[in-house]
């Protein structure tokens, strides 16, 4: 049934295509982005940034900027009253550089002034002396040691080993590879925004921030402006986008700075040049990978090394690190393996989460293997694929059992169902806006080739390695209104889509108020890691369900029936032998239930040192399927159609799983062709979007989208996340097409023109 | 410099400004529009596309005192608060709205396309919507939008 063909009544409920309730104020401009807000009196925030990747502080002269008529405030890192430093797994990143930066971009001083151009030009007046030292930015420096710390903490963040099994099983069939992944931005478009507003005689401050996780900013704030968490009240202002670039502090601190030190409310807005600097990015990484296996391509033991580059500070990098080497084996069965891993620290641009989180990494290498497994045993990539493929109770390489629902080889046999593009190279129409290039190069049809290629993903969902990262709601029900209130960071998923549908769901009432999202309740833990309709929806439903039960027990009472004969049917109250209906309008006028509720979901472990250990909560799978067509001779590539079946649980609003599943397609696409911050010795070359290349709707291709719905019995409401496993094998679906229409050994994404005319 | 920009139909006096403001800052910073956003700032994404004078241009690579004498309609002029406009509507109906931020710039765009070419192909409008960057949805449930107001614009539906 769809939204439009519901009874009056029961529309927006589980199941169907509701529609945002901030849709029509987000199409008519009137929606409030944290960049857009406001406040009498306020001053404009702007912060000063290293132009080397090494240096020793030797000098900050302040003087010239507060000689500038109108600025407030300068500071620097003598000005911060708390902790020195911030970080989300270990607080090594200054709020300030103090004696050293350590990367292009870290932040050294902030103003703030009455007009931008104010906080430009005192910027330009602060002069600071460096002493340029010798930058660390080749990864492997870091882990064989060669290289002075560039940190107290060290230059190895974290390393992991996984052993499992007969350590020295080999072969027959032996293929090996070495992958490689550039750095890919988040780009998300409503750039990094904040407005502080400070409490009188600065015991505390108000910051309206787009964010995706409030209670974790307010902790690491709270402690680098020495105030009380009680004193840092965080809202969320409308977000533009995260895809994990918003997991990290930015400007918050800044801003608070700012504001407490000049008495005013203070905004701040990064240009898209300072966003690049201004936010962690994902991991560039080296992969080598050897796969052994029986004479029929099943996997015997799997060897990998991964070195990811975690830049000059930490962040999430050792989980990351956890989500790559755990993946290793992909989506297939293997009993034995060999893992090495390292995340390293380097004077490159810090990184952390996006979209995908390590497991992008692991992807690309283990389904190029495939592929190259496939090839050695002369059999096709859909076949190796299905020998291999894993099953619900198949043991991980961690050891951990796989409980989640596994259809990896109905997604796989579905997959080869959905149609191929039946458009010709070059269009029907013949169309040169159709060919690799577009119309302003010049591809010669004669000469394109088309390729397809596959590739299958396994993604972990929620958090790991013991973290209980639980999500509060509260749910007040009157009058036949329910109003929900939750500090989820709606940043464009659309969680405040889903928690209508649930109250409407469950308690049976047509309006859903939803209240201020901010930190005037408990934490809904971080909006990543595909885990919110999980765990956020999982506390709405749970505030939900006490909610009515407390009405079933009112009714019961006043009815001399028994809670249990009660239920919902539609927007009324009835009971099991047909004796009662009543709307639950009327069943709550003038009374008040008021419930809250926090999702836990089940513990998991650390890792011990063989990396064995329980350490994920539960798995989404997902195939894809691209067809290209390359310009062998131009080294360019059409992406013609991504073809998808995924693995969802259950499609709580199937236009919601639709847009994700296309939106992190294009991110994916994205990395497989055009995406990568370049640096060279540490210098950002292609901060803009002039030259960092995003997906256009020229450069996306048709998308085909099959879901498999197999209700996740571990979930609240049946449904995983469904936001990064379209990210994750996305891109070496597309690569593994253009490896079949060249015939080439690409190891590297983005795939170069260089790479598919001389690689 | 003091001087005065037709927006939406009105004249808007606009004080104090510099003279190298953008369009794009003067719309939001000084008359309060905040709908037009800026995401780029270099014409690459879209994010602040208005009408000047008819013609669909990026706030913000045009200077605020040069649209002087110039019929300036922003997003906020499309469709009355809580109105929405065929398009806008489409464009929730049809799910090509996820974070938002570019979808002003969305709507102007569709809606100068739609006036142009009644009846796009889907080339046309990936091809005449290229100019505008979502980073969330992907543009497919975009072109489902701009598909679905062109059927009921053509009494096909």
């Amino acid at each position: 049934m769809s939204a439009v063909d519901a009874p009056v009544g029961l529309a927006g409920r589980l199941g169907q295509s509701a529609v945002r309730p901030d849709g029509v104020a987000k199409t008519q401009g009137t929606f409030e982005f944290s960049g857009d807000l406001s406040a009498d009196g306020f001053l404009w925030g702007a912060t000063l940034r290293s132009p080397h990747p090494h240096a020793r502080i030797v000098r900050i002269d302040l003087s010239g900027a507060w000689k500038i008529d109108g600025v407030q405030a300068v500071i620097t890192a003598e000005d911060v009253p708390g902790r020195l430093t911030y970080g989300l797994i270990s607080h090594d990143q200054p709020v300030f550089a103090h004696e050293v930066v350590r990367f292009v971009g870290e932040p050294v001083a902030a103003v703030a002034a009455d007009h931008p151009d104010t906080c430009r030009r005192a910027l330009e007046a602060i002069v600071v002396e460096y002493e340029v030292l010798t930058s660390l930015t080749d990864p492997e420096q870091a882990v064989d040691g060669s290289f002075p710390p560039i940190h107290p903490d060290g230059n190895v963040i974290r390393h992991q080993r996984i052993v499992r099994g007969d350590q020295t099983i080999e072969g027959p069939v032996v293929v090996e590879g070495t992958y490689e992944l550039g750095m890919q931005d988040q780009a998300f478009l409503g750039l990094e925004a904040a407005l502080a507003v400070p409490d009188p005689g600065g015991a505390g401050v108000e910051l309206h921030i787009a964010t995706q996780w409030l209670h974790e900013d307010r902790k690491q704030l709270a402690a680098c402006l020495d105030l009380p968490e009680e004193q840092v009240r965080l809202v969320l202002g409308g977000v533009g986008g995260a895809f994990g670039a918003r997991e990290d502090i930015s400007l918050q601190v800044h801003s608070c700075l700012l504001a407490l030190r000049t008495g005013r409310p203070v905004r701040m807005a990064y240009s898209r040049h300072e966003s690049f600097l201004g936010h962690v990015h994902r991991h560039p990484c080296r992969v080598w990978m050897r796969h052994h296996a029986d004479e029929s391509g099943r996997l015997l033991r799997v060897e990998a090394r991964f070195v990811f580059d975690g830049g000059a500070y930490a962040s999430t990098s050792s989980a990351v690190l956890i989500n790559g080497i755990t993946h290793a084996q992909g989506p297939y069965h293997c009993d034995n393996a060999t893992v090495d891993g390292w995340a390293v620290r380097t004077n490159n641009l810090p990184c952390g989460a996006m979209r995908g989180f390590g497991v992008v990494q692991a992807c690309f290498a283990h389904e190029g293997q495939m592929d190259k497994l496939a090839a050695a045993i002369g059999v096709d990539p859909v076949e190796i694929r299905l020998r291999n493929a894993m099953r619900t109770g198949d043991h991980l390489i961690t050891g951990q059992v796989v409980e989640s629902v596994a259809p990896v080889e109905r997604l796989i046999r579905e997959l080869a169902e959905l149609p191929l593009p039946t458009e010709p190279v070059g269009g029907h129409d013949h169309d040169p806006m159709r060919l690799p290039g577009g119309a302003g190069l010049t591809a010669d049809p004669a000469t394109i080739r088309r390729g397809i290629g596959w590739a299958i993903s396994i993604k972990n969902l929620m958090y790991s390695e013991a973290f209980d990262d639980y999500s509060t709601a509260r749910v007040r029900l009157a009058d036949g209104v329910a109003t929900v209130k939750f500090a989820t960071a709606e940043v464009g998923q659309g969680f405040v889509t889903l928690a209508g549908q649930i109250a409407r769901s469950v308690l049976g009432v047509g309006d859903v108020v939803l209240d201020r999202i901010d930190t005037h309740i408990g934490s809904a833990g971080s909006t990543s890691a595909s885990r919110q309709t999980w765990m956020s929806g999982g506390a709405v439903d749970g505030a939900c369900r006490l909610v009515r039960e407390r009405l079933f027990e009112h009714l019961a009472a006043v009815h001399d029936l028994e809670p249990f004969q009660l239920a919902i049917d539609g927007s009324d109250v009835i009971d099991t032998v047909g004796t009662l209906r009543v709307s639950v309008a009327e069943a709550t006028a003038g009374l008040e239930f008021d419930e809250t509720f926090e999702h836990h979901h089940r513990p998991t472990e650390d890792l011990d040192e063989f990396g064995q250990g329980n350490c994920h909560t539960a798995f989404a799978f997902a195939a894809h399927r691209a067809v290209v067509d390359v310009d062998p001779e131009l080294g360019l590539v059409k992406v013609v159609q991504v073809a998808t079946v995924q693995d969802v649980g259950r499609a709580l609003n199937p236009l919601s799983v639709t847009g994700q599943i296309e939106g992190g397609i294009a991110q994916g696409v994205g990395l497989a062709v055009m995406e990568e911050i370049i640096l060279v010795d540490g210098h950002v070359r292609n901060a803009s979007f002039t030259d960092y290349l995003l997906p256009t709707f020229l450069d996306m291709p048709d998308v085909v989208i099959g879901l498999v719905e197999e209700p996740e019995p571990q979930a609240p409401l049946g449904a995983k996340g469904v936001g990064e496993p379209p990210t994750v094998s996305s891109t070496p679906a597309v690569v593994a097409a253009i490896r079949d229409a060249i015939g080439k050994d690409l190891h590297r994404v983005p795939v170069r023109p260089t790479d598919i005319v001389f690689g | 410099m003091i001087y005065t920009l037709h927006v939406n139909g009105d004249a808007r006096e606009v004080r104090d400004a510099a003279v190298g403001e953008s369009l794009l800052f003067v719309l939001r910073e000084r008359l309060g529009l905040m709908g037009s956003k800026g995401a780029c700032e270099q014409g690459e994404c879209g994010s602040c596309s208005v009408l000047v004078d008819g013609n669909l241009v990026c706030g913000c690579l045009v200077l605020a005192a040069g649209a002087v004498g110039q019929e300036i309609t922003t997003i906020e002029g499309v469709a009355p608060e809580g109105s929405p406009s065929d398009v806008q509507q489409a464009f929730v109906d049809a799910g090509a709205v996820q974070c938002g931020f570019c979808t002003p710039g969305l709507i102007m765009a569709a809606h100068a396309l739609l006036e142009r070419s009644p009846s796009p192909t889907e080339l046309e409008i990936r091809e005449e919507l290229s100019g505008n960057i979502c980073r969330c949805t992907g543009y497919g449930r975009i072109i489902d939008a701009v598909q679905r107001v062109a059927v009921v614009r053509r009494g096909d539906a």
